[in-house]
C-alpha cells in the first residue's frame, strides 16, 4: 500500500528544500564579483581630463618633449648640463641619463631618480617643438595610437600607468637640490590608475575638438 | 653611519660613511683617491666623472647608497686601460691640457665614448663631451685628441 506523507510534514520539507537553496543563492551571491556599472562616454571623458591632467604636469610632460632634449623643473626650463635626448632617449655615450639618474631619489644630493630613467620617445610627444603642451585631443589621439604607443592597448596602457617605474616616479618625486619637496600631479597615483581605468572601461574615448 | 663595500679599480674597498655621502667625497676624503675632481658639486661640469659599471657617472651627485655592487673605475686606473692609455698618452702628444683641472673627467668621458662608439664624428665628440666643461677652453683640443685616439685604436 502507497505510503502518504501527511501535510505538515510534507510543508517542513517543502520549507527545508526552500531554504536550502536560498541559503545557497545567498552564498552565490555573496562569492560573485559586483558587475561594474557600464561607464558612458561621457564619464570616459570626464576620466581623461583627469588623466590629461597628469600627464601635462612638469612631473611627467619634462621627458615627453618633442626637442632633442629633456626639460627640468615646474616651469619646464631645457635640463642644464648639455643633456640630449640620443637616439634611443637614453643620452649619449659619455652623458646618457644614468650618468647622474640612479635607480632611487638621491635627496642628498638633489638628483631624481628611478629604474630605467629615459626620455619618451618621440611618437610619445606631448609638446610641440616650442614647448606648447598639445591639447587633450592631441595628447589623447597619440596615447591611444598603437603606431605610436608601443603596440599599448587599453589593458596595456592601464598596466604601463599601474606598474611603469618612471610612472610611479612622478607621484614620488623626491627632494629637490635646494631641499624642497618636488611639485606632485594633480591626483594620486591610486586616483589616476582610477581615472585610467575608466577611461579604458569607456572605450578610451578623445574629445574631438582639437 | 653604514658599511659598504665598494669595488674601486679591481679591488675591494671598505668603507664607512653616511648614506647620503656622495661617492666623489668617499674616494676623495676615505680612499684618498684625489685624481677625481670636484668642481661644481651638481654634474654641471664633468670633473667629477669616473665610471660606474661601465658607464661615465657624476660622482659629486651619487649617493654611496645607491652604487651597489656596480665596479667603480677612476682616472687612477686609466694608465692601465688600453683605451685609457691611448687616450692618455694621446692628451700628452696633444698637449691638450692648460690648467689641468677639469682633465681627469675630460678623459673619463673620453674613454667612455670611444669605448661605445670607437671611431666618433665631430657630432658624437661634440654630444658626448658637452657635459665636460673646461674654463680654459682646450675644447678643439680635446676634440683633435679624441680623433687621434680614435686612428691608434684601429
Amino acid at each position: 500500500m502507497k505510503k502518504l506523507y501527511s501535510l505538515p510534514a510534507a510543508i517542513c520539507v517543502l520549507l527545508a528544500v526552500c531554504g536550502a537553496w536560498s541559503a545557497g543563492a545567498a552564498r552565490r551571491e555573496a562569492t560573485a564579483q559586483p558587475k561594474p556599472a557600464p561607464t558612458s562616454r561621457m564619464d570616459g571623458l570626464a576620466a581623461w581630463q583627469q588623466v590629461y591632467s597628469v600627464l601635462t604636469h612638469p612631473r611627467c610632460i619634462n621627458c615627453h618633449t618633442a626637442t632633442n632634449y629633456p626639460q627640468q623643473g615646474d616651469d619646464r626650463h631645457r635640463h642644464f648640463a648639455n643633456v640630449i635626448r640620443g637616439q634611443m632617449g637614453t643620452g649619449v655615450p659619455a652623458l646618457r641619463c644614468i650618468t647622474c639618474h640612479q635607480s632611487a631619489n638621491a635627496d642628498s644630493t638633489g638628483v631624481p631618480g628611478a629604474r630605467g630613467w629615459h626620455l619618451a620617445p618621440l611618437s610619445m610627444k606631448w609638446q610641440d617643438t616650442s614647448d606648447k603642451i598639445l591639447s587633450s585631443s592631441e595628447v589623447c589621439t597619440a596615447l591611444t595610437d598603437r603606431a605610436r604607443n608601443h603596440g599599448l592597448d587599453g589593458p596595456g596602457l592601464l598596466k604601463h600607468h599601474t606598474e611603469e617605474p618612471l610612472v610611479l616616479w612622478a607621484f614620488h618625486p623626491g627632494r629637490s637640490i635646494d631641499g624642497t619637496m618636488r611639485t606632485v600631479p594633480p591626483l594620486t597615483h591610486e586616483e589616476f590608475v582610477e581615472a585610467t581605468r575608466k577611461w579604458v572601461a569607456a572605450g578610451m574615448p578623445c574629445p574631438q575638438n582639437k | 653611519m653604514e658599511s659598504y663595500k665598494l669595488t674601486v679599480n679591481g679591488q675591494t674597498r671598505e668603507v664607512t660613511a653616511d648614506p647620503g655621502t656622495p661617492l666623489l667625497w668617499v674616494l676623495r676624503e676615505e680612499l684618498q683617491m684625489t685624481g677625481t675632481k670636484y668642481g661644481c658639486g651638481i654634474a654641471a661640469c664633468g670633473a667629477c666623472t669616473v665610471h660606474l659599471g661601465g658607464i661615465a657617472t657624476r660622482s659629486c651627485v651619487v649617493p654611496v647608497s645607491l652604487v651597489g655592487t656596480r665596479p667603480i673605475v677612476t682616472i687612477e686606473a686609466m694608465a692601465n686601460d688600453p683605451v685609457g692609455r691611448v687616450v692618455q698618452d694621446t692628451w700628452v702628444a696633444q698637449d691638450v691640457v692648460q690648467c689641468g683641472y677639469c682633465q681627469s673627467g675630460q678623459i673619463m668621458s673620453a674613454v667612455a665614448l670611444l669605448k661605445s662608439t670607437p671611431k666618433p664624428t665631430d657630432t658624437n665628440i661634440e654630444e658626448s663631451m658637452g657635459g665636460n666643461l673646461c674654463r680654459c677652453g682646450t675644447y678643439v683640443r680635446i676634440r683633435e685628441a679624441i680623433k687621434a685616439a680614435s686612428q691608434k685604436l684601429k
